[in-house]
């Protein structure tokens, strides 16, 4: 009897710890759920929504005040302009800021961790901001004027510490016997780095650099204080050139009264949304593609 | 076995003749096999006095030996007896690290390594080294290879033929020859480590450090490596970092034993050098106790 009663009881344990468990799971589904579901929605509402007007006058045709004629063009090539003018800037020197950071910089010294804190600090500093700082600094300042120039120097600023963080994350990936084992050879520090460290971090780098474009992309609060937010019916010529973007020309569609601006507005949102997801699916391919196993 | 009683007499290794002293260390059979003056003739390295601190710190202290042309020195020692830090002074490895600082006079063809004028990059060209993990570049095997020359500016007629007698001289050839477009990370383990020595050898070194080479392989690539440190030390000055007794008796002409000094207040462990001799002597009759002790696994 007695070793009937000591034996290990392995029954399912109570209804109600059973219950929780399911409840636990059931309630992380619904916080997945929300995010994608919402998402879900949004997309295929301004998909409906931009139908009527999703065709080749979105993109052939320039802003006018008659909707029926309206398109973006000069609203897609001011953005192409402004992202592709960041992108040359803020990638040369965000990977060189990086590479100060992670291979030469001496992390003892005070100067050295300021810089850290604050790189980390500007990634959080509202867009607007940086808006300020463009118009008073390089549209008035340095008298730019509110031209394509310093819409992209005001982005580069804005995703610049995106961009260091990323960088330095790929280097940071590269072991360090591969250093040493480039320095054994003979090879100086900077033939190292050139050689073993970028090629090794390029992929990393690469994602990164895409993803702070993608934010550039959809930026339109400081844009609008640099002059984005005019009546734009020509595409840029140089960087010398007015400009409007393609989230400022969506903001003033949409602040229209008529109807069939509002439309406009979605078949705008849905061309952002293209260039937007392609950028993003380059970056996974990037990442899966250059994957690197030590 | 040998009985404890002979343990604890001290001079039954010194005295007890070659038969006893095999027994011993168990080791002696494996000694190579070729003729070692008794002091160092050709001098490549002479160390004298040497010390390397981290800091406050210091790793090893008052080192002083010479190191033999073509010969195949090991350092042997217990872990965090200073070893691979007294290795990394011969290449000036130690630089890269933060605060470390390497006192004593290391002479490499009688000029200072250490003087102002001389350029590490150009002592690393001179003096090759092998690291303890296999670190291939992740690049091409021929890629690997061809690194060092260039970023050497080595002249050479054929950067084909090059990497082809580097990897022939590392053993390494007829299992890489149809695959030198691949990516180093394709091969095994000690094929990578002997791939770490064709790039070494490629940028034509006359010393090579080897940092426990065969730590991270298995039995069989750790054999291969050794055959070919062997015929290596016909071409190149050898110094071999090992944890493993028997690899130092099988492969070197000379063995320098270390040990770690521990301090009573601050119990910080300072490598010294303790024993430095022909590897047959040192492994058979060995001059200090502590030595003995180390060798017969009493300690370490």
């Amino acid at each position: 009897m007695s070793e009937v009663t000591e034996a290990v009881d392995l029954a399912p344990s109570g209804a109600t710890t059973r219950l929780g468990n399911i409840a636990f799971k059931w309630l992380l589904v619904a916080c997945v759920a929300v995010a994608i579901v919402f998402l879900g929605a949004l997309l295929v509402d301004v998909v409906v929504k931009a139908w009527p007007r999703l065709d080749l006058r979105v993109v052939r045709n320039f802003p006018s005040g008659l909707p029926g004629r309206a398109g973006a063009q000069s609203a897609i090539l001011g953005t192409i302009w402004v992202v592709g003018l960041t992108g040359l800037i803020c990638i040369p020197v965000g990977v060189g800021a990086a590479l100060y950071l992670e291979e030469y910089a001496d992390r003892d010294r005070w100067f050295n961790r300021l810089i850290e804190l604050n790189i980390q600090n500007l990634a959080a500093v509202p867009s607007i901001v940086f808006g300020i700082l463009g118009l008073g600094f390089l549209v008035h300042g340095l008298g730019l004027g509110q031209v394509v120039l310093a819409a992209g120097l005001t982005l580069s600023l804005l995703v610049l510490p995106i961009v260091i963080i990323a960088s330095r994350e790929a280097i940071r990936a590269v072991p360090n016997s591969i250093r040493l084992g480039s320095l054994a050879l003979g090879a100086t520090q900077w033939q190292t780095i050139r050689r073993q460290v970028l090629p090794a971090a390029a992929p990393g780098m690469a994602t990164g650099a895409i993803l702070a474009l993608s934010r550039a992309i959809g930026e339109a609060a400081p844009l609008i204080l640099l002059g984005g937010l005019t009546f734009i019916t020509f595409n840029p010529t140089g960087l010398d050139s007015p400009f409007t973007v393609l989230p400022i020309q969506i903001f003033n569609w949409i602040s229209r009264p008529q109807a069939e601006f509002k439309v406009l507005a979605a078949a705008a949102i849905v061309v952002l949304l293209v260039i937007l997801l392609t950028m993003n699916s380059v970056a996974i391919w990037l990442r899966s593609r250059y994957q690197r196993k030590w | 076995m040998v009985s404890p009683v002979e343990h604890e007499d001290p001079t039954s290794v010194a005295d007890g003749g070659s038969s006893g002293a095999e027994e011993t260390t168990g080791l002696a059979t494996a000694v190579a096999h070729r003729e070692v003056s008794d002091t160092v003739k050709d001098v490549v390295f002479r160390v004298l006095d040497v010390s390397v601190d981290y800091g406050a710190f210091t790793a090893v202290r008052d080192v002083s030996l010479d190191i033999g042309c073509n010969e195949i020195t090991a350092l042997i020692g217990p872990s965090g007896c200073g070893k691979s830090t007294l290795l990394r002074c011969f290449n000036r490895m130690n630089d890269l690290i933060p605060g470390a600082r390497v006192r004593g006079l290391i002479q490499y063809h009688e000029q200072d390594l250490n003087s102002r004028h001389v350029d590490p990059i150009e002592v690393r060209r001179r003096i090759g080294m092998v690291f303890q993990k296999p670190n291939p570049f992740p690049k091409s095997i021929y890629e690997n290879v061809a690194f060092g020359p260039k970023v050497n500016g080595l002249k050479v007629d054929s950067m084909d033929d090059l990497v082809e007698e580097a990897l022939q001289r590392a053993a390494l050839w007829d299992e890489v020859k149809g695959k030198l477009k691949q990516s180093a990370f394709s091969l095994s383990g000690g094929q990578q480590q002997r791939l770490c020595i064709a790039r070494c050898i490629a940028v034509r070194p006359e010393v090579i450090l080897m940092d426990e080479p065969c730590s991270a392989l298995d039995p069989i690539a750790t054999a291969r490596i050794e055959d070919l440190m062997i015929e290596l030390r016909e071409d190149f000055t050898i110094l071999i970092v090992t944890h493993n007794m028997q690899q130092a008796a099988r492969v070197s002409d000379r063995t320098a034993f270390l040990t770690a000094e521990v301090d009573p207040e601050s119990g910080e462990r300072t490598g010294v050098l303790v024993e430095y001799d022909r590897t047959e002597v040192l492994f058979t009759r060995p001059a200090e106790q502590r030595t003995e002790d180390y060798l017969t696994g009493r300690f370490g």
